[in-house]
């Protein structure tokens, strides 16, 4: 996908971190255990919901080229639908959290954690729970599976928005007070425009990991049963089973070509419109430019076909919704405070009230050998994620370095790097199976590169955005005074790509944990192949249906990646943000 | 503007503000304030930056509700209540809306019809000398120009009265020239529409220049400690002696003891002095101010309007300088003039070596936080202690950002003079020599 390009965005997704000291670390416990006792309700109602799975029966998906493009369609028509829910879910739930010093406590926390969970292992309950909605029809699995795309893109989104609705320049704000803004106008007029650029930004994050888990989610095994929706993960995951190699390059085929289209035809020129709301008092030289946006800001007629486009926009921010006469409540400080502590209180008592549903069902069906083997796992993954994170910045920050320092090589090797980033690494496993399978290698040590297929772009399309940001004049100076070899890295290369480079690892790093619960168990035909780590523990107990190993291999990646998260990323950005700032 | 109407178009009374915690620790920025602004005037509010000026003006218009006290807009019979508009010092446009719906968005907020929003935009923005500029996005604009759009925007919706924060501080020097005398035009020409104008300066020219009456603001809380009337007839010559002598007369008004000391929190150190505010200024612009009032003309003493002048400074800008220098005891401010010390011309006259010796011992005996940060660093074994413990200090005395601020103070001006060193990784003062 090809994202803001150069610097601007830099280390902005990042921009959670920076609300260290604003909740409390009881917070992030409270939201843990608040989401994970919410996940292991919808477990339970999903465990007594699966009967109605074994009934579904769906148009077979067949290997005909001629319905790839239907397929493709359909795939992409998910993804929309998924990108409209999290749209919503950022508008209220971000609003929501700016708005209410309450709301605040609990949503901001809980974001942040859900950022950070491999929402790929919830698939089987959310199939299986969407199933229970709508018993025996197929809008049951499309919605599981536009379910699973939401997760994967929603929390970042939402963040993003609620930076921005925090950040709102003072002197704005007053001015909308000043001429008394409906709530709604300042809405349309003021919030949702400060906060589009980056909301874009993220938009674009998410459709591209999103990708992902549209493959995935579109044939899925639970227990005795597999749901084929049409789609081209299905395409893929049937000619999988049937080694069929020629269905498969198809459909790899199609994918990029899908992801070319979307990212023509869709966000460059979102991105292209998208920079005037970019909150600068100085127009930019290096504006962000699509084909399509000039081609119909230029031409007459396709300005008139895009009118209706705009027209619901414009409908929409004309809305004189009636005020609400509410008088402005005005409470002592007493009162105020009475407030706060009930809800205190009340986060307290479904806090402990979610530990002990956690420890119920935990009791239930698991014991302590379980935990420590899904914990001595999570280890064996964790050593490939770091492993591999290296070895990929390793390789992939001198190359990033050189290209980002020749902008000729960089204009044109940036967006490939962005669409390596955003195309679906697993519909590329099988090749890697068939050359494990024939070479005999040990899938152990062999498997643990598929993790960091898909990821590794970030690593690079972010640094090559870094290096391009050093500053001419430094780069000058360092040639003046004779800056070379090891001392160029150490004083003017590493630190000026240091932030970018936190950015692309740390998205890299989450990417890898949730690729780990595919690519750790993957198959080719009847040669199943699997690593010993937390994403194959994962992936077994999906496809035998045991809901409880699901739940603790899930919740138990979750802390390794928010404890690796804490420990690594998030100091290493405050260093970044500290330090190695270039304004 | 000469003949003043005895009609009150604001009554502020009794107002007081603080802000953070209500008692102690709170700081407080304005305190017992009282103004009247009548029908046809230009009033000027003029005061250091923290002086509660604009806090005042946010007030009146209904941004800010004040801790005590009453902003009231008397009512007159047969006339439309009184409404107030508002034009920013960052210009505050939309950059997401062209100059047109900039102008228009007040007008939408209140609902007018499109085509009558629409119309009447055209006729402020042609008002305000902005033909042509219609579909222009603020970001394509001149600082002069999105000022423009700013005051276009304010009087597109009839205000009664128009609040100006520091409308022309962030314009260049001719800029701010022309726009002054172009609002000035209309407003005596009284094409505008509104009865009066409010505005915060810290420009000492500007508010002669542009008032009817100047409301001179104290910082240590916010008061009016001054009110001046300017009979001047329009347009006025700033070289006029009349004009002249008005300006020397509020210098000195403005550096007298008492108006200048540094703002103080109400804390539990009060006699030590440490919860002094404390300006971020450079030991270089320091060494500069008293080597320029060291050497001729001046000779040691110079008058802060002339020093202003000759160093191409506003007054503003000028006076924590002067008053940082008048903390170390290298310059005594009186009247409107500045004289250096002994210490001083010995300063200006010595090596950097000697420069330092002589700063530190300064620095040390004078600024209280500097004496405590360093009998702190003397007691202790380690010769090292934690910023975090002085930021904390501060903070009990002072805002956050006062306190972040007069600990950076502290920190350059103790690194310049060698008094104690600052570890920025480790976030810890210390005796030692940078290794």
């Amino acid at each position: 996908m090809v994202f803001l390009s150069g610097d601007r965005p830099g280390a902005r997704p990042l921009a959670r971190f920076l609300r260290v000291g604003v909740a409390p670390s009881w917070a992030d416990l409270a939201a843990f255990l608040l989401l994970a006792a919410t996940a292991v309700l919808i477990v339970r109602g999903a465990g007594e919901m699966s009967e109605p799975l074994s009934r579904l029966h769906t148009t077979p998906v067949t290997l005909e080229p001629r319905r790839l493009p239907e397929y493709a369609l359909l795939t992409t028509l998910r993804m929309f639908a998924a990108l409209a829910c999290s749209l919503a879910f950022t508008f209220t739930v971000a609003t929501l959290a700016a708005k209410s010093r309450k709301a605040e406590r609990v949503i901001v926390p809980a974001l942040d954690i859900l950022q950070s969970v491999p929402v790929l292992g919830f698939l089987t309950f959310t199939v299986t729970f969407f199933m229970g909605l709508f018993p025996g029809r197929q809008l049951g699995v499309e919605c599981a599976a536009v379910f699973a795309i939401f997760t994967s893109q929603a929390w970042n989104m939402a963040f993003s928005f609620y930076q921005s609705l925090r950040t709102i320049p003072s002197d704005l704000d007053e001015v909308s007070r000043q001429f008394g803004f409906s709530p709604w106008r300042r809405f349309v007029r003021l919030e949702l425009p400060f906060a589009t650029p980056g909301l874009v930004w993220n938009v674009m994050m998410s459709m591209s990991g999103g990708w992902f888990f549209v493959v995935a989610s579109e044939a899925i095994t639970v227990g005795q049963t597999t749901i084929d929706l049409p789609g081209i993960g299905s395409w893929l995951s049937l000619a999988i089973a049937r080694q069929d190699l020629r269905a498969v390059a198809m459909g790899v085929g199609a994918m990029a070509v899908v992801i070319l289209l979307y990212d023509q035809l869709v966000f460059r020129p979102i991105v292209a419109w998208a920079d005037k709301f970019r909150f600068e008092q100085t127009a930019s030289t290096d504006r962000p430019r699509s084909w399509l946006y000039d081609l119909v800001r230029r031409t007459r007629w396709m300005r008139l076909a895009a009118v209706p486009l705009s027209w619901p926009a414009r409908a929409l921010a004309a809305i004189d919704w009636p005020r609400p006469q509410l008088a402005p409540l005005r409470v002592s400080a007493a009162t105020a405070r009475a407030f706060d502590g009930l809800w205190l209180g009340l986060v307290g008592v479904g806090t402990a009230w979610a530990a002990w549903t956690l420890v119920a069902f935990v009791a239930r069906t698991l014991d302590w050998g379980d935990a420590a083997e899904a914990f001595g796992l999570g280890l064996a993954t964790l050593i490939r994620v770091v492993v591999l994170i290296a070895l990929a910045s390793l390789v992939w920050v001198p190359i990033g370095v050189w290209i980002g320092l020749r902008p000729k090589w960089a204009e044109r090797l940036q967006p490939v790097a962005q669409f390596l980033a955003a195309f679906p690494a697993n519909v590329l496993f099988p090749f890697a199976v068939m050359a494990i399978v024939t070479l005999k290698l040990d899938p152990n040590i062999w498997l643990s590169p598929l993790m960091v297929l898909g990821t590794q772009w970030y690593i690079l399309f972010n640094v090559i955005a870094g290096a391009s940001a050093i500053p001419s004049d430094l780069k000058e100076a360092a040639g003046v005074f004779g800056v070379r070899g090891w001392q160029w890295w150490r004083q003017v290369g590493l630190p000026g790509i240091f932030p970018y480079y936190v950015t692309g690892a740390l998205t890299a790093s989450g990417g890898s944990w949730n690729a780990s619960i595919v690519a750790e168990a993957v198959s080719w035909g009847d040669e199943h192949l699997e690593a010993a780590g937390l994403g194959a523990f994962i992936a077994k107990a999906t496809a035998a249906g045991d809901y409880g190993r699901v739940a603790l291999g899930v919740a138990v990646m979750s802390i390794f990646v928010i404890a690796f998260n804490r420990a690594l990323w998030r100091p290493m950005y405050r260093f970044a943000e500290r330090r190695l700032r270039l304004d | 503007m000469t003949a003043i109407d005895d009609r009150h178009l604001v009554d502020v009374r009794h107002v007081r503000h603080q802000y953070g915690k209500p008692g102690a620790g709170g700081q407080l920025v304005l305190d017992d304030v009282d103004l009247t602004l009548f029908d046809n005037e230009i009033v000027g509010l003029l005061g250091r930056s923290g002086s509660g000026k604009s806090t005042l003006l946010r007030s009146i218009a209904g941004l800010i509700h004040p801790t005590s006290g009453d902003v009231a807009f008397p009512k007159a019979a047969g006339q439309a209540p009184t409404t107030v508009s508002m034009v920013f010092q960052s210009f505050a446009l939309f950059p997401w809306l062209t100059v047109l719906q900039n102008v228009e968005v007040g007008l939408e907020a209140k609902r007018t019809p499109p085509e009558e929003r629409r119309r009447r935009a055209l006729a402020a923005i042609d008002l305000i000398g902005l033909d042509g500029f219609e579909n222009a996005y603020p970001k394509e604009l001149s600082g002069g120009m999105r000022q423009r759009v700013g005051l276009a925007r304010a009087l597109v919706v009839d205000p009664t009265i128009l609040l100006m924060d520091e409308p022309f501080s962030a314009l260049d020097v001719l800029t701010a020239e022309t726009l002054r005398t172009d609002l000035l035009d209309l407003w005596c020409e009284g094409r505008m529409g509104i009865k009066s104008i409010l505005m915060v300066t810290h420009n000492i020219e500007e508010a002669v220049l542009m008032c009817d009456r100047i409301l001179v603001f104290s910082s240590n809380p916010g008061r009016i400690v001054a009110e001046i009337k300017v009979d001047l007839p329009q347009p006025r010559n700033r070289q006029n002696p009349a004009f002249r002598r008005l300006v020397d007369q509020i210098y000195a008004r403005m550096t007298q003891r008492g108006a200048v000391e540094g703002r103080r929190g109400d804390g539990v150190f009060p006699g030590l002095g440490v919860g002094m505010v404390l300006p971020r200024v450079s030991t270089n612009t320091l060494a500069g101010l008293m080597e320029a009032i060291h050497a001729a003309p001046f000779n040691g003493k110079a008058h802060l309007p002339d020093l202003a002048g000759a160093l191409h400074y506003e007054a503003d800008e000028l006076f924590p300088i002067a008053e940082t220098l008048q903390l170390l005891r290298f310059a005594e401010l009186e009247g409107g003039d500045i004289r250096l010390t002994s210490e001083a011309r010995r300063y200006a006259e010595a090596d950097v070596d000697g420069r330092k010796q002589l700063f530190a011992q300064h620095l040390i005996a004078y600024v209280p936080l500097a004496g405590h940060i360093r009998r702190v660093l003397d007691d202790r074994a380690s010769h090292q202690a934690p910023a975090r413990r002085f930021r904390d200090e501060l903070e009990d005395l002072m805002t956050p950002e006062d306190a972040d601020q007069t600990l950076k103070a502290v920190t350059n001006w103790a690194r310049y003079a060698e008094a104690f060193a600052y570890g920025e990784s480790a976030d810890l003062f210390s005796l030692d020599d940078p290794e």
